[in-house]
């Protein structure tokens, strides 16, 4: 386990009472309503329940909520600069270059009729003046990075012709080609064969350990996020019922000081080393978005 | 008026009656949200109106000839000014409203049915019958529809009678694709196949399941297309091929003041917007009922 | 699309049969004789079954025989020659038009849904649906020739310029841009621009609906998103990562707005007096020339066909999943 940021370094990104609201003509449909977290170089995983707001939490830091939405906040700071005030050209330049995103699946997050080496391509020589030969030279590397045998070979290939893990590696060579320090993984393996999901972790997490990023890891699966994060905010119904580190999560001793949605999560998954008659339902409050 | 309001609304119809006009008030509720889609309705209900009472709104005979009252402009006498013969043009456009919706609703009652069952049987019954079928369908749609109007109005001979037989002969085919498209989608439905268990036979799955469930795009695709109707016939009697003189009809009309186009502009210009105007009308009453009605 | 075309033979066909005229009696005159008719029937084919004569009608097709026109007296396939190119001419510049301001529109309405450049696509969408192509022609001249002196009037070149070029392809002002004779190509141009503008609305109204669809679509797509993650300004995520996929079945909608021109072009070019097709046809309608109202009606309706095969090919070759 690495350790947490050390507390002289700046954090990567600070988030206070964030709020994403979206008017509708039935009325104001709030899908995060005040959630507040630091992000330093470390891995954070964001778990809930579809609907729990933690897909728009990172739209949000993207500035990628679409039309009728609005995002508000306290404080929305990537280090030391105010995402608030600044303006969108500014903002769009961020991304991609600074924070980043792998979506869920790769077969419709491709642009089908571009060939994956030049989506790669594309994304290098928005942010870098660079030649066309050059941007393809670094592309090829960054195939090369993920893992993909033939580089040059699948650069020239249209989504349509690589399978799911490929495609997702080609993502994640895209969204890591301009070197951000904040990735933001939305279910990055939840569209893929169970077989190649571990590969796919294994090559996000040692790309994001190598080049010392941010992680906002964003998943339904409890288990997989305490495997795989230094850190766990449990979402419910847009608000954070709980932060603490994964390693808690795994103690049986500290499971009454838990949040019960949390327990909830935990207890309505298959064990099959204690197997149980019958899984629990989630019992959910609305006490608890009060 | 609350009782029905409340009666229309209820969640929890007593009745299929009930059921069914609730869910048209429903609709009337959003179709009236939209005012594009409200001035249609108006058009429409106007061009009924000044059809059916013509002889009370025209100020004159549309067919009455004055010599001496030849191409005047337009004034408080005549709205819209006198054509060539000395013949009052508002008048005649008011008549003409007769003569167009006449056409329309002729194409309408004959192509609308055929269509239908075209379409519905050849989507139901699929294998040879369906591409037997959707074969003479692709020909047809293969010609420009005024052409082909225009050719069958040549073999026939010009008229209005054979205006509407060519123009029926060449709208079916789309009406016939929506509705099998429609009855591709219905057939694969869990109901169907429960009233085919029931031993239901192939006519009455067609007749009283599968096409009343594509009446409603059916419907909007021809208020849609009345448009396209009104401009094919008017396009005929333009070149003379749709109704004869001295009938007012607004194609011929048109076509009738294009010799004078540049000194008497206003008798070819107002039966054009009549046309315009009417066919404007069926577009955004379509467009409105489609936003109600189709909302696949 | 060979079963299609053998569908159109039969169609132009059975219309030729149905005819009230007797074709007999147009070659031998009304008073002849019953031996005389009888041996004229004869020679003209008509005494052989139905099947029999269709069969010869669709050898006489594929050999490029339409038969004769009384009206000009050449063969019908000369006549359609002649005329054609003019035809062209005017729906391709009128399919330009309608290309290069339709798509720009349905993706402006497209990106600002419900806003006044939706509502303006909208509104030209309908009036485009709605307007009787030969009046707006009509309003055309009366407007931009009469009044304002843009444009020139009916027909394809003024008398002075007529002899000034020779036929190249027959389209008028390719020719004339061929041979260096500006001034003649200059009145070409200015006799084609305002029936060409009119089909051109047409084109944009049926265009930009059918842009504006499918760039809705197009913009809801995850790529879309990702594009905007990889930090790509809003311009170049919509007129190149969107439009590109948009385009793909926007193929099949100009092709088909290119084959309605076509049909469009039968009314446009009576008004403005222009010699292709579509005025051919009807001329030979208006004086009971069968053979050439068939013949024109066949040809439109095999480029009808020939257009849609065209955008099949074309939409597979923009279409890396179908290649």
């Amino acid at each position: 386990m690495r350790a947490l940021t050390t507390p002289t370094e700046q954090p990567l990104l600070e988030l206070d009472n964030l709020r994403v609201n979206f008017h509708t003509p039935t009325g104001i449909v709030r899908a995060v309503r005040g959630l507040s977290f630091t992000l330093g170089r470390e891995r954070l995983g964001i778990v809930g329940e579809s609907g729990s707001g933690k897909s728009m939490t990172g739209r949000a830091i993207l500035d990628l909520i679409p039309y009728p939405g609005e995002v508000l906040a306290d404080r929305l700071v990537y280090r030391g600069q105010d995402l608030l005030t600044m303006d969108k050209r500014t903002r769009r330049k961020l991304r991609g270059r600074h924070i980043s995103m792998v979506m869920q699946d790769p077969k419709f997050s491709l642009n089908p009729v571009q060939t994956v080496g030049e989506q790669i391509a594309e994304a290098y020589r928005v942010h870098h003046k660079a030649s066309a030969r050059e941007a393809r030279e670094r592309s090829i590397a960054m195939l090369e990075a993920v893992q993909i045998r033939e580089p040059g070979r699948v650069y020239e290939l249209y989504p349509h012709e690589v399978s799911g893990g490929m495609g997702q590696r080609v993502m994640i060579a895209m969204m890591l080609i301009a070197e951000p320090d904040i990735l933001i993984a939305d279910e990055p393996t939840s569209a893929l064969d169970v077989t190649v999901q571990l590969q796919i972790l294994k090559i996000l997490d040692d790309l994001v350990t190598e080049r010392g990023m941010g992680l906002i890891f964003i998943s339904h699966d409890l288990h997989l996020v305490q495997s795989f994060c230094d850190r766990v905010i449990v979402m419910y119904g847009g608000k954070a019922m709980e932060t603490l580190p994964a390693a808690e999560l795994a103690d049986e001793a500290a499971r009454s000081q838990r949040h019960p949605y949390t327990l909830g999560l935990l207890g309505c998954l298959p064990d099959l080393d204690h197997p149980k008659a019958k899984l629990a339902t989630l019992t959910r409050d609305p006490a608890w978005l009060a | 008026m609350t009782t029905w309001t409340d009666y229309l609304t209820t969640d929890s119809p007593t009745s299929r009656r009930q059921a069914r006009l609730g869910q048209l008030y429903r609709q009337w509720l959003a179709f009236k949200r939209n005012p594009l889609a409200i001035a249609g309705l108006v058009i429409v209900v106007a061009l009924l109106l000044i059809a059916a009472f013509a002889p009370l709104i025209a100020p004159h005979n549309p067919l009455a000839q004055n010599l001496d009252k030849r191409l005047l402009p337009p004034s408080a006498v005549n709205f819209f000014g006198t054509d060539s013969l000395g013949r009052d043009i508002f008048s005649r456009i008011v008549y003409g409203a007769r003569v167009t919706l006449v056409i329309v609703l002729l194409v309408v009652i004959s192509v609308g049915p055929v269509g239908l069952l075209i379409g519905a049987t050849s989507g139901y019954l699929g294998g040879w019958v369906d591409r037997l079928l959707m074969r003479i369908t692709d020909v047809f749609l293969a010609f420009p529809r005024l052409v082909l109007a225009l050719a069958f109005v040549a073999a026939l001979g010009p008229g209005l009678e054979n205006a509407v037989i060519a123009i029926a002969i060449t709208a079916w085919p789309p009406y016939a694709r929506v509705a099998r498209a429609e009855t591709l989608i219905i057939r694969q439905q869990d109901y169907i196949a429960a009233v085919r268990l029931q031993g239901a036979s192939q006519w009455r799955i067609v007749w009283k399941h599968v096409v009343p469930l594509c009446l409603p795009s059916l419907i909007v695709r021809t208020t849609l297309d009345m448009a396209g109707i009104i401009l094919t016939a008017a396009g005929l009697g333009f070149l003379g091929l749709g109704a004869q003189p001295p009938i007012p009809e607004w194609g011929a009309m048109i076509s009738a003041g294009r010799e004078q186009i540049f000194d008497q502009w206003w008798v070819a210009t107002f039966p054009g917007l009549a046309i315009c105007v009417v066919a404007l009308g069926f577009n955004l009453l379509g467009d409105g009922l489609r936003d109600v009605m189709d909302q696949r | 699309m060979a079963i299609t075309f053998f569908g159109l033979l039969l169609v132009t066909f059975l219309i030729a049969r149905v005819i009230p005229i007797d074709p007999v009696l147009a070659v031998v005159g009304d008073n002849a004789k019953a031996d005389v008719y009888d041996a004229a029937r004869a020679a003209l084919g008509l005494d052989k079954p139905l099947w029999q004569q269709f069969a010869t009608y669709v050898g006489k097709v594929f050999t490029g025989d339409l038969g004769k026109s009384v009206l000009t007296s050449n063969l019908v396939t000369d006549d359609i020659k002649r005329v054609f190119p003019a035809t062209l001419e005017l729906a391709t510049l009128g399919t330009l038009i309608g290309v290069s301001l339709g798509v720009p529109l349905g993706v402006l309405a497209a990106v600002y849904q419900g806003r006044w450049p939706d509502q303006l696509a909208r509104l030209i969408g309908l009036f485009g649906y709605s307007v009787p192509v030969f009046w707006f022609g009509l309003m055309g001249l009366l407007l931009f020739y009469a009044k304002l002196g843009w444009v020139a009037g009916p027909g394809r070149i003024s008398v002075a310029y007529q002899d000034f070029v020779d036929p190249i392809t027959g389209v008028l002002v390719i020719d004339a841009a061929l041979q260096g004779e500006w001034e003649a190509f200059r009145d070409a141009w200015s006799h084609l621009i305002l029936p060409a503008a009119v089909l051109g609305l047409l084109s944009v109204a049926y265009i930009s609906r059918m842009a504006r669809s499918f760039m809705i679509t197009e913009l809801q797509q995850q790529y879309v998103i990702a594009a905007r993650v990889k930090g790509m300004s809003e311009f170049r995520v919509i007129w190149r990562h969107a439009l590109r996929n948009a385009f793909v079945p926007l193929i099949t909608v100009i092709a088909l707005s290119y084959a309605q021109l076509l049909e469009g072009s039968v009314l446009t070019e009576t008004i403005f007096a222009w010699p292709g097709l579509g005025r051919y046809i009807t001329n030979s309608l208006l004086n009971a020339d069968m053979n050439a109202v068939l013949g024109g009606t066949l040809v439109v309706g095999a480029v009808f066909i020939g257009v849609n095969l065209l955008s099949d090919i074309l939409g597979r070759l923009v279409d890396p999943r179908t290649r």
